[in-house]
């Protein structure tokens, strides 16, 4: 690793100050991502900013039909959340599958969205639910949010507050993991909420997106069966060591049938 | 340099380091506490398991600074004197381990299991270890060692 200054910031407002005052400053949240590759020397950033401790990111509560997670809550506590539990427990059981345990005791949903790793779990949810992403700028609606590998909506030194969700009428994840990182192979997210059904396929291509038909096919009739002949294309779909593109448009109609079935049950 | 301070195994410990220094280097080389291993560095492998405020962290991803007033129990503060943990002395009784390099790890993060889940099933038992890696074992023993201290710890 690269050496390099370490802050712990007081408050956001501190911490988008020293952002901005660092040659090149990084957020430092659960350090699940930004650790690892520090390690590898994939990045080297020259002040990193600790957030993970602010009083202002933490913490989950639920009114009004929405659900509030503040973007320093880290995944082991979205999981075991009682709250959670009951209002989206698609969500809850997405959490509770993110890496191992000891990853879930430290990886934060800020992390996991402001990253945006093209096979990360949160990035389904928030997309299939229709979440909202808030920083200390703005609201940004997930349709919004996501712009491809590794590539979000948020600026320079911009900070994720919080993230909220609609709480959705039914909903379920499945994915299909890579048996050694635990990351989606392929993930899908659907959920039947106010707005129609949402169905949103992480893992398979370069970034999150919605299968359109299948949102079509699910709104006439929310079955397994309803998807069962829907082929996403292969084409933008990725390719690698442990899935070809082919094999990954197949796994996105097994995973989303198993979804709809998981809503249903 | 920054200086930290923690709690290790109950003391007070309080050192210099640079921020890049990652805690298990800190445990291992400047408190000689060598029983937190490295076993790779991709954060996938569990050798490095330690409890930091009651839940059970990879010590490899996690910066020395950022334990700034935390307790940390690595596997050297478990035993009581010449009593093993029950989960040690489980690990020893069902022989879970061969050459004994995940050993320390999977201590500490079926002891974090454990408080958690009173009774865990062999299923859950598995699931929890999906972060810590035997090369040698093939796990059986390790499941069956976990088991058998839980139910020790039960009472
Ligand atoms: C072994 C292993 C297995 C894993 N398996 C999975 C898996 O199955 N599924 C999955 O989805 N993920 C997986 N992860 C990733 C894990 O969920 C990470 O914790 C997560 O992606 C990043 O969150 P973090 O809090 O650790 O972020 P950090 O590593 O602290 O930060 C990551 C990036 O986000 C930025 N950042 C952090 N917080 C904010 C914020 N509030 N606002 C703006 N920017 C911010 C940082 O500057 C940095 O650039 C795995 C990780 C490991 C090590
Ligand atoms: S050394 Fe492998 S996970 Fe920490
Ligand atoms: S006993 Fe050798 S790696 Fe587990």
């Amino acid at each position: 690793m690269y050496a390099f200054n370490y802050h712990r910031a007081k408050s956001v407002d501190e911490a988008v100050k020293l952002q901005k005052s660092a040659s090149e400053g990084s957020f430092l949240a659960g350090g699940h991502t930004l650790i690892p590759t520090m390690k590898q020397r994939l990045a080297k950033p020259s002040d990193v900013i600790d957030i993970s401790g602010l009083k202002e990111l933490q913490g989950i509560s639920v009114a009004g039909g929405t659900v509030t997670i503040g973007a320093a809550t880290r995944h082991g506590d979205v999981a075991n959340s009682p709250e959670v539990k009951k209002a989206i427990p698609a969500l809850a059981d997405l959490a509770g599958h993110i890496g191992d345990p000891q990853v879930r005791n430290r990886g934060t949903i800020g992390g996991s969205l402001a990253n945006n790793d093209p096979a990360a779990d949160y990035p389904a949810a928030v997309l299939g639910l229709g979440a909202t992403v808030h920083t200390n700028k703005r609201a940004i609606e997930a349709d919004k949010y996501f712009k491809g590998l590794f590539e979000t909506a948020l600026e320079q030194g911009e900070v994720i507050t919080k993230v909220t969700f609609p709480v959705a009428e039914k909903a379920a994840y499945m994915k299909f993991p890579n048996p050694a990182s635990r990351y989606a192979l392929v993930g899908v997210f659907v959920a039947k909420t106010k707005g129609g059904v949402r169905v949103a396929v992480t893992g398979a291509g370069p970034g999150v997106f919605r299968s359109a038909d299948m949102e079509k096919a699910l709104g006439a009739s929310f079955e397994a069966d309803a998807v069962a002949s829907i082929k996403v294309s292969s084409k933008n779909l990725n390719s690698d060591i442990h899935a070809s593109a082919d094999y990954r448009a197949h796994l996105v109609t097994v995973m989303a049938k198993r979804a709809v079935a998981k809503a249903n049950s | 340099m920054p200086t930290v301070a923690m709690m290790v195994n109950g003391k007070k410990v309080s050192a210099d380091v640079e921020p890049r220094t990652l805690l298990v280097h800190y445990l291992r080389e400047n408190l000689g506490l060598t029983g937190t291993h490295v076993g790779c560095d991709t954060s996938q492998c569990g050798a490095c398991v330690v409890d930091i405020d009651g839940a059970s962290v990879k010590s490899c991803t996690q910066l020395a600074v950022q334990c700034e007033g935390a307790h940390v129990t690595t596997i050297e503060g478990l035993a009581q004197g010449e009593t093993l943990h029950p989960m040690q002395e489980a690990f020893r009784e069902n022989h879970a381990l061969q050459c004994g390099f995940c050993t320390p790890g999977m201590v500490m993060s079926a002891i974090d299991l454990v408080k958690r889940n009173k009774s865990p099933s062999e299923r859950e038992i598995r699931e929890w270890l999906e972060g810590n890696l035997c090369r040698c074992t093939g796990y059986h023993n390790i499941v069956k060692a976990i088991a058998a201290a839980a139910q020790t710890m039960r009472g």
